[in-house]
């Protein structure tokens, strides 16, 4: 993964307007948290093949991460804290937000063709 | 009854943090190991920095790791095909028949698998509980013995000490070699072990994992 460039990102965003896309959205602090630090509290989240289409979808941020809003007919998808990117060797649109040690902390991603399961 | 060992875990780096040194001792004595391996660790948070994996490369990444580990362990390998993070949400039953078809095929002596409710993350507790059902399904006089892995904080507190301590000291060498295999796993918790101990990676990793622990499961 790369160092999110927002205007490229931009561009990978608008590519995958208005059509079908499937979306797969996580955040963690992993499964451990607690058991590592008994102060921590174990929290996560994931969506895969969410089968939406979205009219518009921006990235805003600078610097260290980026939030990332897709507008759908119905509704949202949000995820804050993305700050690499990748266009995969399938063509999708992968979005991450890692901490210093590279675990994986909020992922986005949008795919035309759905997610293996 | 001709020995045979069968590990149960759901994920790719369990067998060998948890058993890989227990694993090796049966394996010194030719007596066969098979692991039935739930799931390919999808959901595994570790990416790198800078990142090597993302979250749709990292179960291949996992796999090869695996069957690097069980080539490095002399054991045979099933992969279930499950998913990360969702085994506490399959049927219970229908992992359990499913974990009772390779039992009732590979009619084993011994099964290693995680203590329900002591083991830490849901797909080791959800995982462990099939596959104390799956042997339950078994035929008495088929029944192999259960060695049940807990690692919860408190396990010693609520259960007692485990009636099986299998110092791997001996062994120890093929139990890292194990442990590097999964390489991607690896790096962040020998680290977070030595950050905890204070001492050198080897010595940190012995003290934490010298000794490979088990519950004989009473049925
Ligand atoms: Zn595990």
């Amino acid at each position: 993964m790369d160092t999110i460039k927002i205007d490229q990102v931009q561009k990978e965003i608008d590519a995958r307007a208005n059509k079908e896309v499937y979306i797969h959205l996580e955040t963690t602090n992993g499964a451990y948290a607690s058991h590592f630090n008994q102060e921590a509290y174990n929290v996560g989240a994931f969506i895969r093949n969410a089968n939406v289409s979205y009219a518009r979808g921006k990235i805003v941020g600078a610097g260290a991460t980026y939030r990332v809003g897709l507008k759908l007919d119905i509704g949202w998808i949000y995820a804050e804290g993305v700050n690499q990117y990748e266009i995969d060797d399938e063509g999708r649109l992968l979005m991450a937000g890692h901490d210093n040690e590279g675990r994986l902390m909020v992922a986005l991603q949008i795919g035309e063709k759905p997610f293996t399961y | 009854m001709q020995e045979h060992v069968v590990v149960i875990y759901p994920h790719p780096d369990d067998e060998s943090f948890g058993a890989s040194g227990t694993i090796t001792s049966f394996r010194e004595k030719g007596i066969p190991v098979t692991y039935l391996c739930g799931t390919l660790g999808e959901m595994g948070r570790n990416m790198g920095n800078p990142t090597f994996a993302t979250r749709e490369s990292l179960p291949e990444i996992r796999k090869q790791e695996l069957i690097k580990a069980c080539d490095v362990l002399d054991m045979e390998l099933k992969m279930l095909g499950y998913r990360d993070k969702t085994l506490e949400f399959e049927s219970r039953e229908e992992v359990a028949k499913h974990l009772y078809q390779y039992l009732e095929e590979i009619e084993p002596t011994l099964v290693i698998t995680h203590y329900p409710g002591y083991a830490v993350h849901p797909d080791h507790d959800a995982f462990g509980a099939a596959a104390i059902q799956a042997v339950g399904m078994m035929a008495k006089e088929k029944r192999p013995t259960v060695w049940a892995q807990a690692i919860s904080r408190n396990y010693i507190d609520e259960l007692g000490e485990p009636d099986i301590l299998n110092d791997i000291g001996d062994v120890f060498a093929t139990k890292l070699d194990a442990i590097m295999a999964h390489k991607s796993q690896a790096d962040g918790m020998l680290a977070k072990i030595q950050e905890e101990t204070q001492e050198d990676i080897e010595t940190a990793a012995k003290t934490w994992l010298g000794i490979e622990s088990f519950y004989t499961w009473q049925f």
